[in-house]
């Protein structure tokens, strides 16, 4: 219990800091050690592949595309800090999301989920993950592959832009 | 009154997808709002381990496995968010999201 909440404090902690920070790098930066904590919180829970999935896909893969993306897009070498936006929709946003939490907070604790089945811990070995994913979901595995390949070809078309477009752009300057 | 371990994860969860939430809705900038909508989609994801782990038993694996189709799926998200990020800057020469108000480049 003890590890669980450690995981759930640190992840939490990192996560709100990082989407409160102005400096984008830094938000960056450490929603990664919030994606290590919920990979944490799978390897806690029994599930090994998940947990490493996570750490590939999240820790490895998807912030390395957002600092790229934070990189791309600033226009100057300062520019990584974001003002903060008005306070009214600060407010707003936490006054919806404190609704949220306290709906969802409610509904969690009144629920009747049953004693913890006490030493039933699910196992499931790599094998086992293996023969499931090409068996009773080869389909699901095959259409995912189609999916990740048009969505990449998709995202290398709709950034890598026409030549026209810079071209007709560069008399403006860069600024 | 002490909670049971899948209580406490599923007000994990809870804190978390509201926290990406809080920093979807509050954020101007595009990146933090991709990131937000990330936050929530992994409070997603540690439910149905959560559910794997201390619900009834089902076939084996069965949480497992939607996990790692959504965790491949977010990926592919986020990689298609990130690149039309890059376009609006290209555009806009702005993430703000109150700059990008035209449907036309």
């Amino acid at each position: 219990m003890i590890p669980l909440l450690l995981i759930a404090g640190l992840t939490l902690a990192t996560a709100a800091v990082a989407l409160a920070l102005r400096n984008l790098i830094h938000s960056a930066l450490l929603l990664i050690a919030s994606w290590a904590g919920i990979a944490a919180f799978y390897l806690w829970a029994g599930a090994e592949f998940v947990a490493f999935a996570q750490v590939l896909v999240y820790v490895g893969a998807v912030s390395m595309v957002v600092l790229f993306a934070v990189l791309l897009t600033r226009r100057s070498r300062d520019d990584i800090s974001v003002a903060i936006d008005s306070p009214a929709r600060g407010i707003a946003a936490l006054l919806t999301g404190g609704a949220v939490l306290g709906v969802l907070f409610g509904a969690v604790i009144s629920s009747p989920l049953g004693a913890p089945a006490a030493g039933a811990r699910p196992s499931l070995s790599v094998k086992e993950l293996g023969l499931q994913l090409m068996g009773p979901h080869a389909a699901a595995l095959l259409i995912v592959g189609v999916l990740l390949t048009v969505a990449l070809l998709g995202a290398v078309v709709i950034a890598a832009g026409d030549r026209t477009d810079a071209a007709e752009r560069k008399p403006e300057g860069n600024p | 009154m002490t909670y049971s371990p899948l209580h406490l994860c599923l007000l994990f969860s809870s804190a978390l997808f509201c926290i990406g939430l809080i920093g979807a809705l509050a954020r101007s900038n595009t990146i933090l709002v991709l990131l937000g909508v990330e936050l929530m989609l992994n409070a997603a994801n540690l439910n149905f381990i959560a559910f794997w782990r201390y619900g009834p038993p089902t076939a084996p694996g069965t949480g497992v496995i939607f996990v790692i189709f959504a965790i491949a799926v977010a990926a592919a998200e986020a990689a298609v968010g990130l690149a039309l990020v890059i376009a609006v800057y290209r555009h806009h020469r702005s993430i703000r999201l109150q700059d990008a108000n035209q449907l036309k480049g």
